[in-house]
This record gives C-alpha cells, sequence and structure tokens, in this order.
C-alpha cells in the first residue's frame, strides 16, 4: 500500500497473515475460491485429485491477509486458513 | 480463466499421507461422510458453510439445536450436520420442526431444505406455520427446480425456464418467496445468494436470534439442472451472475422482489418484526384451561 | 408444570372418543396433533380442552400430513403424542405412518372407521380400513393394530398402545368405529397407580462416540435417544444403518434393517396378541370378529344357542399382528367360521389364508353405514352347520 504521508500508529497495525490450507481430497474444482479471493493468492493447480479435480493452489502466498473469503465460499469445506502473525507494515 | 489445456503432464496428488487435515467446521459436520454428494458448483455447501458459522458464533448450546431437512439435494443437508438431525419425508419438514418445538421448548430448531420440499409440496405447511409464527428458523435454498431428481419445474421455477417437465419453457408463474413468507406472518424474512457469504451468514445469526418464524431465502446455483440448461454451465457462471445482476435493497418490499429468467436478484433483509409467537400465545389461554 | 388434573379416576357415563382421549392422558401423553374429521373430533375437541391444563400441547395442524408428522416430531423429542382420524385422514397419514415406522418412532395413530371409499359416509360406522392398516404405507413391515368394542376398551387399549408402541418402537394403531366412538357408556379411569406404562427405552450409555441410534438389543428393539440430549443422532427415512445414516447404496443394510423391524414384531407376538374367546370349548362353528361387529354378533351367537348350534366367538382385540395360531388350532376342530365385518371382506381372507382349505371361512360382509343385523350374521351361521 503507498501512503502520502507515513501513519503515526503505523507500528500498531497489523496486517494479518493467512496460512491456506487445502484439503484436497474434498475439492470438486469449482473455482470459486480462485475467481473470488480479493488477493489472487489462489491459483487452479496442474494436480488431480482422486476424483479427477484439480484442487487450488497457493500461489501467492505473501499477498493473503486471513480474509476468510475463500473458507466461507467454498461449498467442500476444502480449504481454510490459519491466521498467523505478520511483521510488514506494507505489502 | 485460462482455456483448458491438455494437461498431459498432470499428475495425481496422494491422498494425504499424513493424518488427514481437518477443516475448522469438521466438529460439526460427519466428517466421515464427507466429501458430500453435492456437485461441483452447488451452492448448497456454501449455504451450509454460512450456517455452520453463524451456528459457532451464535453461543447457542448446540446440544439443542436441531437440524430438520425434507428430500432432495438440500435435504442432505441434515445428514451432513453433527447435530440432532432428522431427514423426513418430503414437504414435511415443517411439521415434523413445529411437533419437536412444541414438545421441548428448549430445542433451537432449524429447517434447512430446498424451494421444492419446503413451498412446493410443502407450501401449506409453510404458510401456516408462518401464520401462527412457530418460533424456528427455516433457511430455504432456492435453485428454481427439482434439481435432485434431474430438474423439474416447481413453485418458483421462472417464467420461460427450460425444465425436464417444462421442455418448452415454463408458462406458471413463480412464488415470490419472501413476499409469500411475509405475507402468511413470517416475523424475518431476507434474501441472499451464496456470492455474498458474509451477509449470508448474518442474517441466518439474525434469524437464529430471533423468535418467530424466520425465513432466510439463500439463492444458489444449480449447474447440473438448471444452470445448464440457461447459459451457466458451471457454478461460477452463475455467481458472476449473482455478482451482475445481484441488487442490495434492505427493507424493500417483498412484493417488488420477483425473480425473472435473467432479470434482477433483489437481496436484502426485506422483514424484520416482533410479533407474539404461537407459544406465547397458547401461554396465554393455559391460566383459563386450568382455571376450568 | 403439569396440574393435578392429569389422570381422571373415577367412574363415567363417557363417549368412547372421550375415553379414548383421556386413556391416552392417563398413558401420559402429552402432545396431540390433529384435524377436525367426523367422527374422531371429539377427540381432537377434548385433548385441546385438556393439555392445556396439564402441561401438553394441542395443535391444530393445516391437515392430516402436518399432523402426523407433528405427532413424529413431537416424539423424537421425548414426548409422548397421538393423533386421530378417519378414512380420508387416515389416507392421507400412510406416508408419514411409514416415515414412523421405518425411524422407529412411538407414537400412537387413532383411526375412528366411517363409511368408505373416499368420503363416504362420514357419520356412520364401518370397518373397511384394516387391511390398509397393515399395508397402508408402502413398503414391507408388520405393524400393530388394537380393535375396541366399547367406550372402556378404548380407554384401556388407548393405554395399551402407548406402551406398546414404546416397547416396540413403532407406531401403534388403534382401529375403532363411529359406533364404538360415538357411543356414551360407562367408563372406569383407575388411579394412576394402578396403571401400568411402559417407559421409553433409553441408551445405557452416555453421549460420546459409543452410542449408536439403530443398534438393537436383544430382542431387535434400540434403546432412544431423542432430540436435546446430546447424542447427536441423525435419523432419516431412507435406508440406514446402525449409525442412522443413509445405506443405499449398501448391499446388505436394506436386508438387515426389514429383517430386524419386522422380526422385533413378529418374533415377540406372543407379547402382543390378545384375544377373547368364548364359548369355544366345543364350538362346531367360530365366529371370528372385531371391533363394533363382534358385539353385534353376540345375540346372533345367542339365537344361535338357542336353536342348538354350538357356536363360539374368537374375537381379535389385537387385530394385527393376526392371530394366525388361534385361527390355525381352531381350523383343526370347528367345521366353519363365520367372519362377520362391516367392509367387503378383510380380516376374513386373513382367516382364509390361516384356516388354509381345511375348513370354510362364511364372510358376512357390510358394506358400511350400520352394524350388521342379527339375521345377516345368524344366516351365516345356520349355513356354516348345513
Amino acid at each position: 500500500m503507498k501512503y502520502w504521508r507515513r501513519p503515526l500508529d503505523i507500528a500498531t497495525i497489523r496486517i494479518p497473515h493467512g496460512q491456506i490450507h487445502v484439503l484436497r481430497e474434498r475439492c470438486k474444482g469449482c473455482g470459486w475460491c480462485v475467481a473470488y479471493c480479493p488477493r489472487q493468492v489462489l491459483e487452479v493447480s496442474d494436480e488431480f485429485n482422486s476424483k479427477g479435480y484439480h484442487p487450488p493452489r497457493v500461489v501467492n502466498e505473501a499477498a493473503c491477509v486471513s480474509c476468510g473469503l475463500c473458507e466461507m465460499i467454498c461449498p467442500e469445506f476444502a480449504i481454510y486458513r490459519v491466521e498467523e502473525e505478520r511483521e510488514v507494515e506494507t505489502l | 480463466m485460462s482455456e483448458p489445456t491438455l494437461r498431459t503432464e498432470a499428475k495425481a496428488v496422494e491422498p494425504e499421507a499424513a493424518p488427514q487435515e481437518r477443516h475448522p467446521m469438521d466438529d460439526l459436520l460427519r466428517e466421515e461422510r464427507l466429501p458430500h454428494i453435492w456437485c461441483s458448483g452447488c451452492g448448497i455447501g456454501t449455504a451450509l458453510t454460512c450456517f455452520i458459522s453463524a451456528l459457532l458464533k451464535s453461543g447457542l448450546d448446540l446440544d439443542k439445536v436441531v437440524v430438520v431437512s425434507g428430500i432432495g439435494c438440500t435435504g442432505r443437508v441434515a445428514g451432513y450436520v453433527r447435530l440432532d438431525s432428522f431427514h423426513t419425508t418430503h414437504g414435511r419438514a415443517i411439521p415434523f420442526a413445529t411437533g419437536l418445538k412444541l414438545a421441548n421448548p428448549e430445542l433451537k430448531v432449524v429447517v434447512f431444505s430446498g424451494d421444492g420440499d419446503l413451498v412446493t409440496i410443502g407450501g401449506n405447511h409453510f404458510i401456516h406455520a408462518a401464520r401462527r409464527n412457530i418460533d424456528m428458523t427455516v433457511i430455504c435454498v432456492n435453485n428454481f427446480n427439482y434439481g435432485m431428481t434431474g430438474g423439474q419445474a416447481g413453485a418458483t421455477t421462472p417464467v420461460g425456464a427450460v425444465t425436464t417437465t417444462t421442455p418448452y419453457g415454463n408458462y406458471e408463474h413463480p412464488f415470490n418467496l419472501p413476499y409469500l413468507a411475509a405475507a402468511s406472518g413470517a416475523v424475518y424474512v431476507a434474501r441472499w445468494t451464496v456470492l455474498h457469504v458474509r451477509r449470508l451468514e448474518r442474517a441466518i445469526s439474525e434469524a437464529l436470534a430471533k423468535r418467530g418464524f424466520s425465513f432466510v431465502e439463500v439463492v444458489s446455483p444449480c449447474p447440473t439442472n438448471f444452470g445448464r440448461r440457461h447459459k451457466q454451465r458451471t457454478g461460477l457462471d452463475t455467481l458472476r451472475y449473482y455478482h451482475e445482476r445481484g441488487i442490495i435493497r434492505h427493507g424493500a418490499d417483498p412484493r417488488s422482489v420477483d425473480i425473472e429468467l435473467g432479470g434482477d436478484i433483489i437481496e436484502g433483509k426485506f422483514i424484520d418484526i416482533e410479533k407474539p409467537t404461537f407459544s406465547d400465545c397458547c401461554a396465554g389461554i393455559v391460566q383459563k384451561a386450568i382455571a376450568q | 408444570m403439569s396440574s393435578e388434573k392429569g389422570v381422571l379416576s373415577g367412574s363415567f357415563f363417557m363417549q368412547g372418543d372421550v375415553a379414548c382421549a383421556e386413556g391416552a392422558i392417563t398413558a401420559g401423553c402429552r402432545f396431540f396433533a390433529g384435524y377436525p374429521i367426523t367422527p374422531a373430533t371429539e377427540i381432537a375437541q377434548r385433548m385441546a380442552a385438556r393439555m392445556p391444563q396439564i402441561g401438553g400441547t394441542y395443535i391444530q395442524m393445516e391437515d392430516e400430513l402436518g399432523s402426523m408428522n407433528a405427532v413424529l416430531g413431537a416424539s423424537w423429542a421425548g414426548v409422548k403424542a397421538m393423533t386421530a382420524t378417519s378414512g380420508p385422514g387416515f389416507s392421507l397419514m400412510m406416508e408419514n405412518l411409514g416415515l414412523g415406522i421405518m425411524t422407529e418412532t412411538p407414537c400412537v395413530l387413532v383411526n375412528v372407521q366411517r363409511g368408505g371409499p373416499s368420503t363416504g359416509l362420514p357419520t356412520l360406522v364401518a370397518q373397511g380400513d384394516m387391511m390398509q392398516a397393515r399395508w397402508g404405507a408402502h413398503g414391507p413391515y408388520e405393524i400393530i393394530a388394537l380393535a375396541p368394542s366399547s367406550p372402556q376398551e378404548l380407554f384401556d387399549l388407548t393405554i395399551r398402545a402407548f406402551n406398546l408402541s414404546e416397547r416396540f418402537r413403532t407406531p401403534v394403531l388403534i382401529m375403532t368405529d363411529a359406533e364404538v366412538g360415538h357411543m356414551t357408556e360407562r367408563v372406569v379411569i383407575p388411579p394412576p397407580e394402578e396403571v401400568t406404562i411402559v417407559p421409553r427405552r433409553k441408551p445405557r450409555i452416555p453421549p460420546g462416540d459409543g452410542y449408536q441410534p439403530y443398534v438393537a438389543d436383544d430382542d431387535l428393539v434400540p434403546p432412544m435417544a431423542v432430540a436435546g440430549e446430546g447424542y447427536r443422532i441423525h435419523v432419516t427415512g431412507l435406508t440406514h444403518d446402525e449409525r442412522g445414516y443413509p445405506a443405499t447404496s449398501d448391499d446388505s443394510a436394506q436386508w438387515k434393517l426389514i429383517q430386524r423391524l419386522v422380526n422385533k414384531i413378529r418374533l415377540y407376538k406372543d407379547e402382543i396378541i390378545e384375544v377373547e374367546e368364548l364359548y369355544l370349548e366345543d364350538a362346531e362353528v367360530v365366529v371370528v370378529s372385531y371391533g363394533i361387529a363382534a358385539r353385534a354378533a353376540m345375540w346372533p351367537i345367542e339365537l344361535a344357542h338357542r336353536e342348538g348350534i354350538k357356536v363360539g366367538m374368537l374375537r381379535l382385540i389385537t387385530v394385527w399382528p393376526f392371530a394366525e395360531e388361534k385361527i390355525r388350532a381352531l381350523a383343526e376342530r370347528a367345521r366353519a367360521f363365520v367372519v362377520p365385518e362391516i367392509n367387503w371382506g378383510q380380516i376374513a381372507l386373513e382367516v382364509e389364508r390361516c384356516a388354509a382349505g381345511r375348513v370354510p371361512v362364511y364372510l358376512v360382509p357390510h358394506p358400511g353405514g350400520d352394524i350388521h343385523k342379527p339375521e345377516q350374521v345368524l344366516a351365516a351361521i345356520r349355513r356354516a352347520v348345513a
């Protein structure tokens, strides 16, 4: 993010970060998480699970802000994030 | 999304060798039955996710939460939640739920079923439970057809829609569910699509907290049996349609929120009122009865 | 929560339908869902007046389908529940009676039979639903059905019906009729301590991973956890396994489930079958009857005795499971059966089946609308010994 000036309380701002976990065997390749992640963290992978679907894969790990949209929008209970501390001021 | 290429180099991934990863919601799911039966691109799973999320935040005693469903794809929800759950006959989830609630008022009863089950075959029970203001939460997943049986027309199928029983286009006018619920006496009426997950979760939370007959319509894709016949080949196509044509209008007059084929989808919270429940009214006569 | 007006002990001049409602209350019924239909409406009316007095619930549902389902739901919330109807409503309840059978839900369904088919004779007696009671819900199953002949018996059998429903974890039917339902006779309601109540069989292990809703005890009946107790049960009308989960792709599940549902009743029918035997020691003709038709047959039997005919009565108090062994035993020594029933031959078919051609079975049919005239039954008895 670009600021026009540096905020005085920037040290207290913590931008969350999420560690994405995919339960690959549950995925049915609907593509919703990939399409609606606001940070383009995911893409459809080349691999496939035992049912023949292509699960998502994290392609931009640093971009994840743990918004949880993928977790909410997935119809399969196949993706979730674990929120972590992050020590960056900007993304 | 790019064109699919011939994936000759694609390789199968070994199912997790490590102890099976658990999803945070697995405590409330019968995970031994996952993956569930719903199609790729079906929105029922998302509706269920929003429900479980709302439930976990609600502070309710989960041992007292009961899910009752009917027959159909959405009706299978009862079989996947790790709560006391009842998968009843077609159209009869609401009276079954009525019996549960009135016999044990401590139960938190949620009816989770589809449009065909709840308002087509179940229409009579729907309007009477709303009329009586039985204290229950009804989550109706509306995918505009009878999906489980291959995509027949139902009471919410829009005019012109092609289904297996309307091969030349549906010529019956459908119900407007928020209008039906509101006119019947529901105290909470909202509609969201499965795209609007956060607002759907919040609506479900409000419906759970509300005393009386609370109704949430969840508009959902059915790519296999509905979308496919209407130029929405995948669930994602339908979500994009919701994105484009979904309009949020809180407090809209329920009369105005009809859904037409290819038209706008008005979403929001339409009704949120207070009214004595069936049990409140019943309690009113008990003193008189005992005195007799 | 409940007041002292639960069991109305005493001696009353009471209508059959009212006695039925009081029997239910005495048995512990605290939930009634129904729909008005002649000649069962009085049961609903009595329940509407009495349930609020004793902390129970009365709800008049929008139709009979709703009524049956509300009863099942109430039972799954742990409350003894009942509904009452007549022929047209009985037909509407069939699908969900099947749900009750499949999910093993204890409850009681009263059918005050009237003239049929269809709207028929709403205010007049018939016994035309007896086979429907046995087979009306689609699929293979056993059912328990009781047939009272008087308001007192309707009171007593309603209590028995609740007890049987809890013992066998199944819906139990009371097949009465417009005559018994609407007649007014002396009914004695005993003090509560003299009434035997069979409690629901509950799980013996606490909530946790061990309990499975359809693991049966040795007598093929599973202990029943209900909603709200923490067992997180799943109950479905689909063919299911012992966990209660749908098992429609499992070859053996339907075999196991159906055999258990049938055998839990069939193998224990000695606990269920009740008959009344009159003058059978040396009977040459056996009148097999039930409900009001059995009462109406008593005078013809008396008249036949005066003509020197050795005729006795086997009154079926339990109609289903059918008293096969009794009929087979009687077929060994009697010359004929006479079956007066107010239909065109339903239980007579069962008598024929069990007699297996050894002795003739004379049906005395009546299409409904009245009880048999004495001459009709007497003529059949005479023909049986001719």
